[in-house]
């Protein structure tokens, strides 16, 4: 059939048109062969500019449609969608990207220009060898993996759940809860954390769509969107589920004792344990570490007092293979070690704590009883609370942690209503942007407060008395300070979990710069991953607060949940395909797909191989590897690909 | 092993109980330390202003005659010169416009890149000699002795060229240990002594040395140990103004780390050259009998 081609160069206002000649570029388009029609307009995109197109296309009865114009990750799927709807395949359109890669990085206007007359003619060229392919679709499941369960797992997992799709929640600790469960009171209304999460971690347990997983972790992902196989390693708690009441006896008669994650190191915990009470589930873990039985086989002092008889030594990590079709990731954060910083004493002199710690010393429940209190048992006379412990610092992390302003205020708060302590607050700047944060702001410095605005260099020891001595510029009278106080406060940053790198390979997701995972979009498209099904909730996307990440959560469950309304994914049309009359059956290509597509099959007694249209993501990596030329990418074929080059090459 | 030695000018004149403990005493250790020939004054200050290349002319050709005894490596022992020295390497070796002016204009000399490194007399003795031998050739363990080592300012700042941790840096605290005294933590240890207020506002430079040798003296320290002869000057040469001013200080010596090595090693103290000390510390040593 003879083709029959239109052109169309966006101005994109003037984008393009401010560096490239854009109807000395329609000229030229309209010169090259079997172009029948070749305009430029102010905005292709724009519903008039597409009308054009669907028009041409009816009139001039076009078979084939290039538009040179913006990046094709931004509209090339518009110009698409224009040409099916005036009943051409899509796939007959090419898309030339004459603003990125032409007009923006250039400035002299005629070499821009003929640069983009070159793309026009590429693009012209490869349309020419184009070939309409069938759209598929196939479904997707509907059931749903998270990844995390502290708050954003949990409020993502309970969002999916209750529209009734199943949900498996994974947690790496033995309990949901994550950080949260571990705070005292939530800036700015001063709620209690456990009240409000602890009936979310029930709901959990109780939900019939939730699956808990527990002392879990993620090992393999394979597939795609709409139809993942997920590995989760089930860590041998040495404790049987279906058996273990959570009666904590054996927690009583463990004789071994080691810091505990829950209490921060304030306290200690067994090595069979219970991380706190109102954990979910509520089952006994023994740490395979401190057990002693592990190291000299003697001691199972907890079996013996187990009247369920719960305590099986012999359990081994289980496998479990799960198929979903979505994922939602959110892993959370780690508080930066203020060792790191050694100006600031942590880890050297008594009565430094970092916020964490801070919040279990304030919590009813903590080891404290809610009391503060110093080293030697009495309560402070003066408290510094030091900000930016490791952010906006470029020897640390570049970024602000966005939570340490408020929740030093509620220290504020909380030391001026709990003591009688006098209170130094040293900020760099006071960031106070959520809903009613000012205000608690303006409701702490009315509260004998004392804030120093300025970084603080050094915290040293006095050798007589112990007492802290703070160093400190106070930025607004310009002075140099020691502050002299009993206890300090740090407000560590908000950091990429430690083991960030490897989850980003297990679910070939991005990082930015900073270590937490790279979003679709920073401002459109905050909970997406570049990877289809894929999407992010919660700190380890950045650090923020509780109402933040609960509205991240939601937001990427509700783009889970529009997956599966809609119940099917568009499948890649420009995938893998063999010619079996060139196909030796040698199996090249099945050993380096990633995606298991291609399989070697008897077919009329040859071996040939042969392509699993659902599996293949059309890389591309078989058909390079393919030695006879038999294996080919639709789309991409070796003349659509040549005559792209021939046509950039020429002079 | 022979090493390449720069002295600089107080080296050889009002800190010469510094360069002559320092000499005897890594020679105990098997090193020799050969004066460079010809060298000139380093600069004295490295020059911070953008345009001001005559001021990096005297420390890059003491670093071409280096480069001329065909030496990889230049020790360094006051903290002033091993700064000056170090900046001016990093500036030949980083910028190459101004390595470019700087070469053309001294024409008559050979090209320099910055091919040699410039490395502190500590850097050695921790890198090349290690805590170890040092330890073992002790004679006389400096025990009892409660020392708080000083580092100042040009040991670490900027980070580029620091020899140690610059926050909190143990260098010293290490070879203190390894000759057997107890070096003490106190938060002035990288603090300014005053350098050069001492000339043009002289209320600042007391006013800094008082904070370091009060909170060395709160924290319960014997001496300060240093390795700079303008801290020296401004910590120990200014005692006498600050007994006056404040009633109840009583004063407190200062050693080189390099009079503290020939010491616990045994040798001769008139290599310490204690005569030159601004603060006597023979009277303490005595009292450990470490003398």
């Amino acid at each position: 059939m003879d083709r029959r081609i239109g052109v169309y160069i966006c101005h994109c206002g003037l984008n393009i048109a401010g560096t490239v000649d854009v109807a000395e570029v329609a000229r030229y388009a309209g010169t090259l062969d079997s172009v029948v029609i070749s305009r430029d307009y102010r905005y292709m995109c724009s519903d008039v500019g597409q009308e054009l197109i669907k028009k041409d296309i009816k009139e001039l009865e076009l078979n084939r449609v290039v538009v040179a114009a913006c990046s094709p990750r931004m509209h090339e799927l518009t110009f698409r969608n224009a040409c099916r709807d005036a009943g051409l395949n899509p796939y007959l359109y090419e898309h030339a990207n004459i603003r990125e890669q032409c007009s923006w990085p250039h400035t002299d206007r005629e070499l821009a220009t003929n640069k983009a007359k070159a793309l026009v003619r590429a693009a012209v060229r490869r349309v020419y060898y184009n070939e309409p392919l069938e759209v598929k679709e196939a479904p997707v499941n509907p059931n749903v993996l998270v990844v995390g369960g502290g708050i954003a797992g949990i409020q993502a997992a309970l969002d999916i759940a209750n529209g009734e799709h199943k949900v498996y929640l994974v947690e790496r600790e033995p309990s949901i809860g994550g950080h949260m469960i571990q705070l005292d009171r939530t800036f700015p209304t001063l709620d209690c954390s456990e009240c409000i999460l602890t009936p979310k971690m029930t709901e959990v347990r109780q939900h019939p769509f939730i699956n808990l997983l527990a002392y879990s972790e993620v090992e393999e992902v394979s597939g795609f969107v709409g139809k993942f196989k997920v590995k989760v390693r089930k860590k041998a708690r040495f404790v049987d589920e279906s058996k273990c009441t959570g009666c904590g006896v054996c927690e009583q008669k463990c004789p071994w004792k080691t810091d505990s994650e829950f209490e921060a190191g304030l306290a200690k915990r067994k090595a069979i344990y219970i991380p706190f009470p109102q954990a979910v589930p509520n089952i006994a873990t023994i740490d395979k570490k401190l057990c002693v039985y592990f190291k000299t086989g003697k001691c199972r002092a907890c079996e013996k007092f187990c009247e369920a008889g719960a305590i099986d030594f012999n359990q081994v990590d289980q496998i479990i293979e799960v198929e979903v079709g979505s994922i939602i990731i959110a892993t959370g954060y780690d508080i930066f070690d203020p060792r790191l910083m050694p100006q600031y004493g942590y880890g050297r002199y008594d009565n430094i704590l970092t916020g964490l710690e801070f919040e279990r010393m304030t919590s009813a429940g903590g080891p404290t009883g809610g009391k503060v209190l110093l080293k030697n048992g009495k309560e402070p006379e003066s408290v510094a609370i030091v900000h930016c412990v490791g952010s906006r610092d470029k020897n640390y992390h570049e970024y602000c942690s966005r939570v340490c302003c408020m929740y030093g205020l509620k220290y504020a708060h909380l030391l001026r209503e709990l003591t009688k302590a006098e209170v130094y607050e040293m900020y760099i700047d006071m960031r106070s942007f959520g809903e009613g944060y000012e205000e608690f702001y303006e409701r702490v410095s009315r509260e004998g407060v004392n804030f120093i605005r300025g970084k603080v260099a050094e915290i040293a020891a006095d050798p007589v008395d112990g007492k802290l001595i703070v160093y400190c510029t106070d930025t607004v009278i310009g002075k140099a300070l020691r502050v002299c106080v009993d206890m300090v406060i740090l407000c560590p940053a908000l950091k990429a979990r430690s083991d960030t790198e490897q989850v980003a390979k297990t679910f070939t997701i991005n990082r930015r710069a900073d270590g937490f995972f790279l979003e679709r979009h920073v401002k459109l498209d905050p909970v997406a991953t570049p990877t289809d099904g894929i999407f992010i909730a919660g700190c380890c996307e950045g650090p923020k607060d509780i109402p933040d990440t609960v509205a991240q959560a939601s937001a990427a469950a509700s783009k889970v949940l529009s997956l599966i309304s809609k119940g099917r994914i568009t499948l890649e049309s420009a995938i893998a395909t063999v010619d079996e009359t060139r196909c030796l059956g040698c199996g090249r290509c099945e050993e380096s797909c990633t995606f298991h597509a291609p399989k070697v099959v008897a077919k009329n007694g040859v071996m040939v191989s042969e392509i699993n249209e659902t599996l293949c993501k059309g890389c591309g990596t078989c058909a390079v590897v393919c030695p006879s030329g038999a294996m080919s990418i639709k789309h991409f074929t070796r003349q659509q690909i040549t005559s792209v080059v021939e046509a950039l090459t020429e002079a | 092993m022979e090493l390449s030695y720069y002295p600089g000018c107080t080296l050889k004149t009002r800190a010469k109980n510094f360069e002559d403990s320092a000499i005897a005493s890594i020679a105990a250790l098997g090193v020799n330390l050969k004066e460079l020939p010809r060298w000139n004054c380093c600069g004295a200050v490295y020059s911070l202003a953008d345009d001001d290349l005559i001021h990096q002319l005297a420390p890059v050709r003491d670093l071409i005659r280096v480069k001329e005894q065909g030496q990889g490596k230049v020790v360094v022992l006051c903290s002033l010169c091993f700064n000056t020295l170090k900046r001016a390497n990093m500036l030949m070796r980083n910028n190459a416009e101004k390595r470019g002016t700087l070469n053309s204009f001294m024409d008559e000399e050979v090209d320099y890149n910055g091919e040699v490194e410039v490395v502190h007399l500590l850097e050695v003795l921790r890198d090349d000699i290690g805590w170890k031998t040092v330890s073992d050739r002790l004679k006389v363990p400096l025990k009892n002795l409660k020392l708080a080592p000083y580092y100042g300012c040009m040991l670490l700042r900027p980070k580029e060229v620091a020899i140690d941790q610059v926050e909190r840096p143990t260098i010293l605290h290490q070879l203190l240990r390894a000759l057997g005294a107890e070096p003490i933590d106190f938060p002035f240890a990288t603090k300014c002594c005053g350098a050069f207020q001492a000339v043009g506002n002289r209320e600042v430079a007391l006013e800094s040395a008082w904070n370091i040798l009060s909170s060395a003296v709160s924290w319960q320290a014997e001496a300060l140990v240093l390795s700079c002869p303008l801290c020296d000057f401004n910590l120990a040469g200014k005692q006498e103004e600050l007994k006056q001013k404040y009633r109840e200080f009583k004063g407190i010596p200062t050693l080189y780390f390099t009079q503290l090595l020939a010491l616990a090693f045994g040798l001769d103290s008139k290599v310490c050259r204690f005569e030159l000390n601004y603060q006597d510390p023979q009277p303490l040593l005595e009292s450990k009998g470490l003398l």
